[in-house]
Parts: C-alpha cells; structure tokens; sequence
C-alpha cells in the first residue's frame, strides 16, 4: 500500500514528518512536483531514483535551503508542531588532499564558537572525541580531514550531522565513494543509530542491494513520488522497471 | 614613536643609529604590523581559493584611486577603499547567482576595473605616470599616523578572525554544510573578500600593485606545504610572513632594491625550503 493510510490521524501521537502536495521550482523550470510522504520516528527511508530526479532539491527543500510550494511539517511527538532540528550530511565534500584542516579542526568549527586557530581547549577537545566516538571514529580525531577515506569522511560527517541530536538525518548518498567494508559498517551504525536516538533517516542512494536488509521504506522519485513502500514491493514494482530499464536490460543479456 | 626609537637603536644595524634613518625604524615598524596582517588574511585566501581575486582587487584599487582624483578629493584612498569594498560586494554576489567558474566572474570584473581606471586616468590626454608609484610602492615612505591606522585595521582583522573564522572556514570547504548549521555563507564571504578589498587598497601605496598579491599567496602557501592542522598553518603563515618582511627590509637596504619586491623572494624561497620539507602524501 502506499503512504495515504499514515494520512491524518495515523500520526497521532508519534513524531513524523510530514509532505503534502511539496513542489520545488528552480529558475522557472519545474523540479519536483506534488511530492506527498510521511517520515515517522525510528524509520530509516531509501530515496532512489535517476540523476536528476530532484533527490538533492528534495533535501534541500526539507533543509529550508530553497522554497518549495505545498507544505513540510514537522510533528513532535505529543503533538506540537516545529521545525525540526535536521542532521545532514552533505554529498561527497571536497577535500583536497593538503587541506590543512584536521578532523579536531572541523569538528570544533562547527559546533562551537571558539576560534580554531588558537589551541584547543581540553574540555572541546574531549566534547569532539566523544561526538566521535559515537560513530566510533574517536581515534580519527587527528588526521587531516583530506587524508580520510569516504568511508571514514561519511563517518564524521555522521558525527557532525548528530551534534546537536537532530529529530531527522538526512544522508545525501552516503554509499558513493565507500567500499563495500566501508558500506556495510556505515548501514550498521545507522542502524545503531537509529535504535540509540529517537530519530528517523531519510537516505538517497543508488545501491539498491542493501535496502532490503537496512531500510523500512523506500521512495522512488522522479520530479513527483512513483512508488511509496517496503524495500520489496517498490523493487519489484514495473515503476521501478521502468524507470531503470530493467525490461532493455533482459534483451541485451 | 619615540619609544619605538629607543628600542630599534639597540638593534645592530647601519641604520639603526640614535637620530638617523627615520624612514628605516619607520617601514620596519610598518612591516611589523603589516606583515602578520597578511600573513593572516593568506590563510584563507589560499584556503577558499581566492588568490585570482585578490590579484584582481590589487589590479583594480588604482581604478578607485583615479576615480577618487577625478572627484578633486585630497584623499583619494578612502574611495579606493569604497570601490573595492563595492566590487568585492558585487563579486561576491555574482559568483553566488551564477553557475561560472569564480575565475571567469574574477576575469569579467577585473579587466572592466581596470579599464575603467585607465579610461579615467587617461581622460582628456591624461597621462598614467603618475600612478606608476602606485605599482611598484614605497614602504620607506610611511608616516607614523599611516602605521597607526595600519595597526588600527590589524586589530580589526584581527577581532575579525577571532569571530568569524570558523564560519568562514566551513563557507569555504562546504556551502551546503555550512548552511545547514545556520551560517550566512553568502554574509561571511561578502565580509571576508571586503576586508581584502581594504587591506590591499590600503597597503598598496607601501607594498606596491604588482607584488601585493604574493603577500597574500605565499605565506599560506607556503605553510600549506608543511602544516597538519589550523593551529600550525596559522603559525607557519604568520611567523613566515613576518620573518620574510623583516629580511626583505634588510635586504632591500643592503641592495638598494624595491622592499616589496624584496619581501616576494624572501617569501618565495620561504615557499621553495617549506616545499622541500612538505608532508608525504599518505
């Protein structure tokens, strides 16, 4: 089934994200359209779909980064109604490889006000290494941030994206550019995560090998929502065929 | 000032002899405040990739002085100022609501700069020589009330960093980031690329148009080779610069050269011996 039994009075009581008829223009021409889903507490939701079919826009637009048409509401749990906090973590960041900036370095640029030109302070120090330690990255802590590879740099974006705990993280292809070592350890601490901290993960991705393992839900998008459901009915669903031209695939083989 | 006599007459040198050589004891000073100035700024001009505009700032700072003259003012560095302010402002804006490459949008608005100070300064038949002191600089030439201001736009700069740093450095690495944890990206980079804009315009009359720009390029560059972290890049950037203005004053003395030309070889061979000891690639 799809989204519209959570509609109304189905979030009654838990927190959830909520998407009604979202739209997103960007200079004039139409990105997405009637985007209408639900994101509840503790659920880890797939974003899948082509280059270009709006995934990004739709992060940016839950982000408050562009405007949008249609309405995102965010619903505490009891009921109150606020925008959420929101952890992201963006698409591969570039790095150069001699960037001096260390892990510590970035770390406490973003979640504090001190300047990270002058030494560090002990107690930061400590705050860093523990917003670390829950991705377990701790022992990163020194490297330069251009040295760490993407599975490691997916990490401490993680860590960043948890400090302040958000109500919703959201991944922007968290799996390019990680090996599969890599991507099974990061699928397992976002499962850890996701048991640990009341919150919900809202991922894109383009490997659809772990979804069904890993996720609740999966989105398939393309400028409007094709298939809202489990792992299982929206990969076997003829949309998804479609869209990925599974159907040419079966001739060439 | 009579206080910064006594203390450079213990200094060994020719020059720095009991009431001799104002001019020396004075550009040292003024390197002294100077150096660490851009030594700072370099940082992040390397950092976020802005060698090109600063370049392009220093290029077109004469476009403002020749403005500030057409409008008869007896100061004409505070337009200077308010132009390149404006156009850092204006490039910063461009470059943020189009899809170029910053280096084309540098490009556009430096070339039309600098057109446009050569059409004023030539209007009329004018002649251009006039400016040419602007290009190579005089650093023997500063007065005390000018190292003051200096040291007035140091401290600044420096209360800036002490804010602003860590916005600007994550503007810099990630936009999208940044913005997600409520940095004005677009805010921090206007006020980073104005404070260059006031730095180099006001510098320039010392440091000379034409090597400007390596003081704002190689210090950074040069602890780029070596440092692992912030802290150290800062250091590296800082101590060098002020090692490298400091030398190149003596060797400019020694030689009889242009001390800002000077300064830019001292710091280029600063860059030369980092390069050699730069951290391996892991």
């Amino acid at each position: 089934m799809s989204v519209q039994k959570h509609q109304g009075a189905g979030c009654a009581g838990a927190c959830c994200l909520k998407l009604e008829g979202m739209g997103v223009d960007i200079g004039g021409a139409p990105i997405l359209h009637d985007v209408s889903f639900h994101l509840h507490c503790g659920e880890i939701v797939a974003l899948i779909g082509p280059n270009g079919a709006g995934k990004s826009s739709l992060f940016r637009a839950i982000l408050g980064q562009i405007g949008h048409t249609g309405t995102i509401d965010f619903q505490r749990a009891g009921g109150g109604h606020a925008r959420p906090l929101i952890g992201y973590v963006p698409q591969s960041p570039s790095f150069d490889r001699g960037d001096p900036v260390s892990v510590l370095d970035f770390f406490a640029a973003a979640i504090s006000r001190w300047p990270v030109f002058l030494p560090i302070p002990k107690k930061l120090r400590e705050r860093v290494r523990a917003c670390l330690e829950r991705v377990h990255g701790a022992d990163l802590i020194d490297e330069r941030m251009g040295t760490l590879s993407g599975g490691e740099l997916q990490r401490v974006l993680m860590a960043l994206a948890l400090e302040p705990l958000p109500q919703i993280l959201i991944l922007d292809e968290p799996l390019s550019g990680v090996d599969i070592d890599g991507e099974r350890q990061l699928l397992d601490m976002l499962d850890e995560i996701r048991r640990s901290y009341d919150l919900s993960i809202l991922l894109s991705t383009h490997d659809f090998a772990t979804l069904e393992r890993y996720t609740d839900k999966v989105i398939l998008l393309k400028s409007s929502v094709l298939k809202v459901g489990t792992p299982r009915e929206v990969l076997s669903s003829p949309e998804f065929r479609e869209i990925f031209h599974l159907d040419l695939g079966k001739e060439e083989a | 000032m009579e206080l910064w006599y006594s203390i450079v007459e213990l200094l060994p040198f020719e020059w720095a002899r009991p009431d001799s050589m104002f001019f020396m004891k004075n550009a040292l000073l003024a390197i002294l405040v100077i150096s660490p100035l851009f030594g700072l700024l370099s940082t992040m001009v390397v950092e976020s990739r802005m060698s090109f505009f600063s370049d392009a700032l220093g290029h077109s700072a004469f476009t403002g002085i020749a403005i500030g003259s057409l409008c008869g003012l007896a100061e004409p560095m505070w337009c200077a100022v308010l132009f390149a302010v404006l156009l850092a402002f204006l490039f910063t804006y461009v470059r943020r609501h189009t899809n170029m490459a910053s280096d084309t949008v540098i490009g556009v608005f430096s070339s039309t700069a600098v057109a446009l100070g050569i059409f004023i300064a030539t209007l009329g038949g004018g002649s251009f020589t006039k400016y040419n002191s602007l290009l190579i600089g005089d650093i023997l030439s500063v007065e005390p009330a000018k190292i003051a201001l200096l040291a007035a736009i140091l401290l600044a700069t420096v209360v800036l960093w002490a804010c602003s740093f860590d916005q600007l450095m994550l503007s810099s690495v990630h936009p999208a980031l940044a913005d997600s944890r409520g940095i004005r990206v677009f805010w921090q980079e206007t006020i980073f690329a104005a404070a260059i804009a006031v730095v180099v315009t006001v510098s320039m009359t010392w440091v000379g148009l034409l090597v400007i720009n390596s003081l704002l390029v190689l210090p950074g560059a040069a602890a780029r080779n070596v440092a692992r972290n912030l802290r150290q890049y800062h250091l590296f950037a800082v101590a060098g610069a002020l090692a490298a203005g400091v030398a190149g004053l003596i060797l400019s003395y020694e030689a009889g050269a242009s001390t800002g030309a000077c300064i830019t070889l001292v710091l280029a061979l600063y860059f030369a011996i980092t390069f050699c000891f730069r951290k391996r690639r892991m």
